[in-house]
């Protein structure tokens, strides 16, 4: 368990090192996760499938991931500071939100099975 | 001299140890309800917690600072639990391999058309720049959309709440939409769904279907990288306008 949690605050802390060194405006815990997805590659060519379904860092992960929703809490109870932005972009805000939902749900499932289906079509000709 | 209730309330309401307790005894007590409802899109336990914490601190005249002296504790799992998120792309691997060419370029246009819609729509309605730039991130699980919105200029809280809104919108949204459409294809349906609402529309993709679910989570993660890496590129000059 301990390994496994030093592992990902060791990945969060290189990726802000990378990030604030370099002056990239990505959050740090992005290359947190690039870095670790690349240390699971490595490691899983010498140690085959074993260590990403049950090694320390999944547990940890596994572990994280299945309480997400309590870490945003924190975050979200800020909007007590900001009713009054909400309060004068209401109609803006919920506009935004749900037309822009709608139209990303169905792009992004449009070319999906456009991609899909024209490289199914390319396979069976070849 | 007080009373002793007024004194033990005056130490409590000052120290971390209430509002850490309050925070994580709310959240169990929403999840009991959501798993009641059936986990129903719509009664989120996230959304639930902070409403309750929203309340209590306006009926205990409390302030956001003295709140977040206990709450910064949860608050400081989000870095990690996003890099966790490595764990479930490393076993999606191999899915990845096999659609390599639909994903990506599912990807590579839903992503910056998640960005775009939401930022464009509130500004051509006239949303002042802190609400459009708060929106710009709204499609990301919220570990990597609360770090986004603090690159570019945006309100993190303002972002985590409208993160959650368009969760359970894309949740609530996406099945009746697939099916008025007649889309049978589960992995592009999860994708999409993924794309859009990240953690909540995953979890909803999952209750539908296992393929889709796989697909969600997978749109989910890449969409965190995509959107990280383009809004501050697409964003960042305008920050100070």
């Amino acid at each position: 368990m301990l390994l496994g949690l030093f592992v990902l605050l060791a990945c969060q802390l290189v990726g802000e090192v990378i990030v604030r060194g370099m002056g990239w405006p990505i959050p740090g815990p992005v290359i947190g996760i690039v870095l670790l997805f690349v240390i699971m590659l490595t490691r899983g060519r010498l140690k085959p499938s074993e260590a990403a379904e049950q090694g320390e860092v999944a547990k940890a992960a596994d572990g994280l991931l299945s309480n997400l929703g309590l870490v945003f809490i924190p975050a979200g109870v800020g909007i007590s500071q900001h009713y009054q932005l909400i309060v004068d972009n209401g109609i803006a805000l919920v506009g935004a939100l749900v037309l822009s939902t709608v139209l990303t749900l169905l792009v992004t499932m449009g070319v999906f099975r456009l991609v899909s289906r024209w490289t199914a079509h390319r396979q069976v000709q070849s | 001299m007080t009373p002793p209730a007024l004194d033990l309330w005056a130490y409590l309401a000052a120290s971390p140890l209430l509002w850490l307790t309050l925070t994580i005894g709310a959240f169990l007590a929403a999840q009991r309800l959501a798993r009641a409802s059936g986990y129903h899109p719509v009664v989120n336990p996230v959304l639930i917690t902070i409403v309750v914490m929203v309340v209590l601190l306006q009926v205990t005249g409390t302030s956001y600072d003295i709140y977040f002296d206990g709450a910064q504790f949860i608050h400081f799992i989000l870095g990690p639990a996003t890099v966790a998120l490595a764990v479930p792309l490393y076993r999606s691997r191999h899915l990845v391999r096999a659609s390599a060419l639909p994903i990506l370029a599912a990807l590579l246009v839903g992503a910056p058309f998640a960005i775009l819609s939401a930022s464009g729509i509130a500004a051509l309605v006239g949303a002042g720049h802190q609400i459009v730039l708060a929106l710009v991130p709204k499609s990301v699980t919220a570990g990597i959309a609360v770090g986004i919105a603090g690159e570019i200029g945006g309100e993190p809280a303002l972002t985590a709440v409208l993160v959650i809104s368009t969760g359970i919108l894309g949740a609530v949204i996406v099945t009746p939409l697939m099916n008025a459409f007649k889309i049978t294809d589960f992995a592009a349906r999860g994708f999409a769904a993924g794309l859009t609402s990240h953690g909540i529309g995953t979890a909803r993709a999952f209750q539908v279907d296992q393929v889709a679910g796989t697909f969600a989570g997978l749109a989910m993660a890449l969409n965190g990288l995509a959107t990280a890496v383009m809004a501050p590129l697409i964003f960042r000059q305008f920050a100070g306008f």
